[in-house]
């Protein structure tokens, strides 16, 4: 019978996806037909079902969610290898170099290290569907009861320093791309190439210097300064604080926010400012354009209605690589600031060598990392036609 | 012996020529932006400083491990440029000895990373829609799901922490974008005429590969090369600063940055100065892939 647990996990997931985006294609062709009564008359035989059910699946969507799923398992297999095959012998390491010889073998035989390694990896895939990490070395708890616990924190860094980045990047681009060599523009181009080469922990330490020690403007460390209490809600202190009615510690929270989602923004604004503008300018250049000019469409409207939206294809597609760089570098940020996060937890895991909380926290960043993906394809889909319809 | 006519010779010579005329116009190509002499030249200065780093920097001895704490915590000064550390070691000697790890980083990085991932992304476009493709697509795409300096700390986290470490795990991580650039090309070039030409005259896979697909796309993947050293600095850097790279009397610019940092705000100049190090190493790896980009891009 457990045997065919993943695959029953499996078709569940398929078939629950599968009626939503019927649904949704029904839906919308209720709304987008205009004939749609038509429609309901026209009798439905087997061949028209057989095309419509080829349709879904070759749907835009359907294959790249399907695709997503075949890249998590590899990403669950990888991650599996990282923890069994390259370390000397995950069973010592579990107890430590003092545990006597038979408890470690009596630990490896629990942990089934002596069977084949795709068997190994078949438990490791049941005991990964059902939540069960395992026990962490650093806090002595279930890894999940820990991420749980720290994940808050990090989805509330990355929220904030994504909205900063898109505040960010769209209007350097737009301002630097709507004048290009103006004083704005070659400002913009110096700030880039700082932007590129500093990394962002660099930009943390000398931020943290600049910002709160010399100049004491913002807070140093932390998520909330001493003595500031939050009733954990929903584990993100700004929402926590609003739902609370508590606006001090809201400012609070915000002000402890501001420097480490900078210092993580900074080099994708950098990044996307340049390509927007170089976009920007290559599109205002274009002959659509000029047809409108001569159809005496004032400049503003040609400029942010119909040389933006195609121009921000490259500037959103980028913005995948650049949302991995974010990932990545939130630990190294939260580990400057303090900030009780669940990429802090994954560095204190990795410089003791606890497996079980490494594979937790690389899993959960993989799955957030393959949803950012699939939403930001969703977005470029919709700015660009010629992606939806590619087969 | 065979003799060569005066034809062939003045062919041989003629083709000396183009490619020497070649030279001269990719330079020409090169040198239109200050930008790109300016990181050629950084990274000149750099490399110097980082061979002969025991003639350059005013203290050798202080490169590892050397204890005076009479001269502990000084600020820059004209005696020590970028001042000193907790030990009285001067920090602007430890920077140079910390250029000649980074270059070593990038050297053995690229080295095993370029020739294997265009190999490999070469084998997958040559052979499109066979097992071959599939296994090497794959791989590369799952190694690529996963944000890079993740994998990276995660790989570098099961290793021994030492800087020999970080470098391989930076090369395990790095190949897959190798694959990418050069299966997409081979992709595209694959079904041109010339190929078709070289295979009918039954040009072996090995020439194939080597010599019809790989001389066109040397330009793109150089200019990869030459981008990607300042992004392996940085991975390194990261490594070295979280703890799991080179340890700490080793006069590592990430190590050294995270070895300072505890002594912030009062000792700035101690955590500075290695940052201002990788800042200077990447910047000019970067204005000179610009250069290299602008040299291939004309063709």
């Amino acid at each position: 019978m457990s045997l065919l647990l993943p695959l029953r996990y499996l078709s569940g997931i398929l078939k629950v996806y599968y009626s939503i985006v019927c649904l949704w294609n029904d839906t919308l062709r209720l709304i987008t037909s205009r004939d749609y009564k038509m429609s309901q008359r026209m009798e439905v035989d087997g061949k028209t079902a057989l095309k419509r059910l080829q349709n879904y699946l070759n749907n835009y969507y359907f294959r790249k969610i399907v695709y997503s799923i075949v890249t998590l398992f590899g990403i669950s297999i990888l991650i599996f290898i990282i923890a069994r095959v390259l370390p000397g012998d995950p069973a010592r390491l579990a107890l430590g170099p003092r545990a006597p010889e038979d408890v470690v073998e009596q630990y490896r035989k629990l942990l089934r290290l002596d069977q084949p390694i795709y068997v190994q990896y078949y438990y490791w895939l049941i005991d990964v569907f059902h939540g069960r990490f395992g026990l962490s070395l650093v806090t002595f708890r279930d890894v999940l009861t820990d991420i749980t616990e720290f994940l808050p924190a990090t989805v509330e860094l990355i929220i904030f320093t994504l909205i900063i980045d898109i505040i960010g990047a769209f209007s350097l681009g737009v301002l630097s791309g709507r004048k290009p060599n103006s004083i704005i523009d070659n400002s913009v181009r110096i700030f880039a190439y700082a932007g590129i080469a500093i990394p962002s922990f660099v930009w943390a330490i000398i931020l943290q210097l600049v910002l709160a020690n010399w100049l004491d403007l913002l807070p140093a460390y932390g998520r909330l300064s001493l003595g500031i209490e939050v009733k954990r809600i929903t584990g993100l202190v700004t929402i926590d604080s609003l739902l609370s009615g508590n606006l001090i510690a809201f400012g609070d929270a915000v002000a402890h926010l501001i420097i480490p989602s900078l210092s993580l923004a900074i080099g994708c604004i950098a990044q996307e400012a340049r390509i927007l503008r170089a976009n920007l300018i290559e599109n205002v250049n274009k002959d659509y354009v000029l047809n409108m000019y001569a159809h005496g469409i004032p400049g503003s409207t040609i400029f942010f209605k119909y040389a933006l939206k195609p121009s921000m294809i490259p500037t959103v597609t980028i913005m995948t690589l650049d949302m991995a760089s974010m990932l990545g570098n939130a630990f190294l940020v939260e580990l400057i600031f303090n900030w009780p996060g669940l990429s802090r937890y994954g560095i204190t895991a990795m410089l003791r060598k606890d497996l079980n909380a490494i594979v937790g926290v690389v899993l959960v960043i993989g799955l957030a990392y393959t949803i950012a993906s699939i939403i930001i394809d969703l977005v470029v889909s919709y700015l660009d036609p010629r992606v939806r319809h590619r087969r | 012996m065979q003799k060569t006519s005066v034809q062939e010779l003045k062919f041989i010579e003629l083709e000396r020529k183009i490619k020497r005329e070649n030279w001269r116009r990719m330079w020409f190509r090169f040198k239109k932006s200050k930008l790109s002499i300016l990181g050629l030249s950084m990274i000149l200065v750099l490399l110097f400083m980082a061979v002969f780093a025991d003639y350059v920097a005013p203290y050798p001895s202080h490169a590892g491990l050397h204890i005076a704490f009479k001269n502990a915590y000084k600020p820059p000064s004209l005696e020590y440029i970028l001042g000193t550390d907790m030990y009285g070691r001067d920090v602007f000697s430890r920077i140079i000895f910390g250029f000649r790890y980074a270059f070593m980083m990038i050297g053995l990085v690229l080295s095993l990373v370029a020739p294997t991932g265009v190999i490999l992304g070469l084998l997958a476009g040559y052979y499109r829609g066979t097992v071959i493709e599939a296994i090497i697509v794959r791989l590369s795409d799952i190694f690529i799901s996963l944000p890079p300096l993740v994998l990276a700390l995660s790989i570098a986290s099961i290793l021994e922490p030492n800087i020999f470490n970080a470098m391989m795990a930076v090369s395990l991580m790095w190949w897959p974008w190798y694959v990418k650039l050069t299966y997409s090309m081979t992709v595209s070039l694959r079904n041109e005429p010339f190929i078709l030409a070289a295979e009918s005259q039954g040009a072996s896979t090995l020439h194939i590969l080597f010599k019809e697909l790989l001389p066109i796309q040397l330009g793109t993947i150089l200019t990869k090369v030459t981008l990607d050293a300042g992004w392996i600095i940085l991975i390194g850097a990261a490594i070295s600063f979280v703890g799991l790279g080179a340890q700490p009397p080793t006069p590592e610019l990430g190590t050294m940055v995270s070895e300072y940092s505890k002594y912030l705000p009062e000792y700035w100049w101690m955590s500075l100065g290695p940052a201002a190090g990788i800042i200077l190493i990447i910047l000019a790896f970067n204005l000179l892939g610009d250069g290299v980009r602008d040299v291939f891009a004309g063709e």
